[in-house]
């Protein structure tokens, strides 16, 4: 096994680390599902050589998924384990919930603007995670930032908000363009 | 001469500069954060550079890349974490060294070689580009679609201990490439009938996916950890510069290392810098140092990684094939804007290749002169909580994945990449064999369609010398790996009759 202590940084990974067998048995699935699809989600072509098929590198790539999977699952057997697979899954399952709040903040944007979505997105998440305080006046600083520097100075191609609709005609466009 | 003033001329706009300078200042700052890295700032600012001139945009990209080297070694010295993981070699002398009370010695020792470095390389490559000028054209469809397959499987096999698990990545990148209506016969491949998957999957948004947000999921799960910033000192720029001399073949050697594997692609900085330590370690009188705070490991790895970056835009700019993870995402730039890097480019737009050249000798400068000055401001960046930061790449990758085409599919697709890529990083394996994978995998699929066109049998593929050569360095690099493999099953099995035995 390893001569490192755990806090010593390695350029190369050692051992086996809980859920790897389980990555590779999920991905050996997808991989598996994907190949069974083959012959209705691709086309051979008669008449045409082998690397000129539509159908040779989906096949050959998930072919090598699959074969790899499968050797890597049998090297990695032989490694002493670390206990902790279904922590692992729960942890990958738990980053979700921060995925959730991504595309709630993504979805906000056409509604009420990228200003109000960043600001709210950068505190509310800032609370989430833990921080309390001042911290969090910096959080709504940085959104604020962020949205001066992008959409504002700029210009990048985000959409204007609906509730920009309600402001007065002067203001109105003010927001949708830099806003 | 004339084609230097011609580049000359390219770069001298307010535009390249400010590009040069947000670039290599950036990129030193997101060195010196750890958990952010030059994969998460480019992978953010990519969209950003399509609407920019390719040589003002890949300036801005190159200024990251080739500076966050210098900025992760900050880190890496002052409090024992890498800022970017091609500093995980230099911790092992540099913390040490700190905790002697050599901090300022460290960072010098660490600036100077990754200059040395960065200069050894960019002169290797002025040098050789006239002989390379010469040879791209040599590449046809065969020999690239050889160079192509000999850079994936060096990718695959130069992740040790993973090698299994970076084939197997690599294989998911050449199959999601081939998603989407493909563009010979128009077929559908795998889009299930499903109008968003027509046009395949953007390599942005799985760039995006892969290395930002999966990186912001990190920082997430991870606990804040205190940093407590030692000491110091203020020193002159030459007499810091001047210490450097003293290591200067370690830093020769390391640099022409980095050369070297900068150039293979799939190679890159982890092998270099590995190959470099292991040398300076090998000939030195104080071997037994290594590890416990000598400024030889300093030297040698921070000199190797740094003479990667030019040597990298080698096979991107000859042959349009990146060998790491960086390159690909600037080969993204190249195509947005229509310019094919490749043999025609090399030997029709020498000027462009230099302006590149000139550009890295810039930001080097500007990144050195910088660091010398700034280093104590430049450490308060890593006091930034983590999970703070975690919150900044979220919502900085949002500007990069729906200021694409405001699509909500491409934000779900990033936000899928990212589980991906967290799932990944918890598991300690690469990411970058899937973004060669999809990069690599596009281009073998097109070139083995158009040699295999001219091909009677087998033989006619191998019979061109580049072809053969190419050939021949990917059979070695199967055969040297499988009597790796073999051996290192013996050893495995030896080791454990002996604990047996015991």
């Amino acid at each position: 096994m390893s001569d490192h202590s755990p806090d010593e940084p390695r350029i190369f990974p050692e051992g086996r680390k809980p859920g790897e067998m389980l990555f590779s048995l999920l991905l050996l699935l997808v991989a598996g599902a994907l190949l069974a699809a083959l012959p209705w989600q691709t086309t051979w072509l008669d008449g045409r050589g082998l690397a000129a098929q539509p159908r040779f590198w989906p096949a050959l790539s998930l072919s090598g998924v699959i074969l790899f999977a499968i050797l890597h699952k049998l090297s990695r057997n032989k490694l002493d384990r670390t206990p902790g697979r279904w922590l692992e899954g729960l942890t990958w399952v738990r980053s979700l919930e921060f995925i959730g709040w991504y595309l709630v903040y993504v979805a906000a944007i056409p509604v009420i603007g990228y200003l109000l979505a960043t600001v709210i997105f950068c505190t509310l998440l800032a609370l989430r995670v833990g921080y309390r305080g001042k911290t969090l006046l910096w959080a709504a600083l940085f959104g604020l930032g962020v949205v001066l520097v992008f959409k504002t100075a700029m210009n990048v191609k985000i959409p204007g908000g609906a509730i920009y609709e309600y402001a007065p005609e002067q203001l109105r466009y003010i927001l949708l363009r830099y806003f | 001469m004339e084609t230097l003033l011609s580049s000359i001329d390219l770069i001298a706009r307010w535009d390249v500069l400010v590009a040069l300078l947000i670039g290599s200042i950036g990129g030193v700052l997101v060195g010196g954060m750890p958990g952010v890295g030059a994969a998460v700032a480019i992978a953010i600012v990519l969209p950003a550079t399509f609407s920019l001139e390719p040589i003002v945009g890949l300036t801005l990209l190159l200024g990251i890349y080739g500076s966050s080297m210098f900025g992760g070694a900050i880190p890496a010295i002052l409090v024992n974490t890498p800022g970017t993981p091609v500093n995980a070699l230099t911790t092992y002398d540099g913390y040490p060294m700190t905790k002697r009370g050599e901090a300022r010695r460290a960072l010098s020792l660490a600036y100077s070689a990754s200059f040395f470095g960065a200069i050894f390389s960019i002169a290797a490559l002025m040098v050789l580009a006239p002989v390379l000028a010469r040879i791209a054209p040599m590449f046809g469809a065969r020999e690239i679609f050889l160079a192509a397959l000999l850079g994936i499987l060096l990718v695959v096999i130069t992740h040790r201990g993973q090698v299994l698990a970076a084939a197997m990545l690599a294989c998911v990148g050449i199959f999601l490439q081939t998603i989407g209506i493909e563009s010979t016969a128009y077929t559908q491949r795998y889009t299930f009938g499903m109008g968003w998957l027509q046009s395949g999957i953007d390599l942005i948004v799985v760039v995006l996916g892969l290395f930002a947000i999966s990186q912001a999921l990190i920082l997430f799960m991870d606990r804040d950890k205190k940093i407590t910033l030692p000491n110091v000192e203020k020193v002159g720029f030459i007499a810091q510069m001047k210490d450097l001399w003293i290591y200067r073949r370690i830093a020769t050697v390391g640099s022409a290392f980095g050369v070297i594997c900068g150039m293979i692609p799939g190679v890159g900085e982890f092998m270099s810098q590995f190959m470099s330590y292991s040398y300076a370690q090998r000939t030195s009188k104080t071997p037994e140092l290594f590890g416990k705070g000598n400024p030889e490991g300093i030297v040698a790895s921070e000199a190797a990684n740094n003479s990667v970056p030019a040597a990298a835009m080698i096979p991107l700019l000859a042959l349009g094939i990146p060998g790491e993870e960086l390159t690909a995402m600037m080969l993204a730039v190249f195509y947005v804007h229509n310019v094919i890097p490749g043999p025609q480019l090399f030997a029709g737009q020498m000027d462009f290749v230099l302006a590149l050249y000139l550009c890295l000798l810039l930001l080097n400068i500007i990144v050195v002169v910088f660091l010398f000055f700034s280093t104590r401001t430049l450490m308060k960046a890593m006091t930034i909580p983590n999970r703070f930061l975690g919150m900044m790449i979220l919502t900085f990758s949002l500007i990069g994945v729906y200021s694409l085409r405001n699509s909500l599919t491409d934000v779900a697709i990033a936000a899928g990449f990212g589980v991906f890529g967290f799932m990944l990083k918890r598991l300690d394996y690469p990411t970058s064999p899937i973004i060669l994978g999809i990069v690599l995998g596009k281009l073998m699929e097109d070139k083995l369609r158009t040699a295999m066109a001219r091909v009677r049998d087998p033989w006619d593929f191998i019979d061109r010398p580049i072809a053969f050569i190419l050939f021949s360095m990917i059979v070695i690099a199967l055969v040297l790996q499988a009597k790796t493999a073999w051996q290192g099953r013996k050893s495995n099995k030896a080791e454990k009759s002996v604990t047996q035995d015991a």
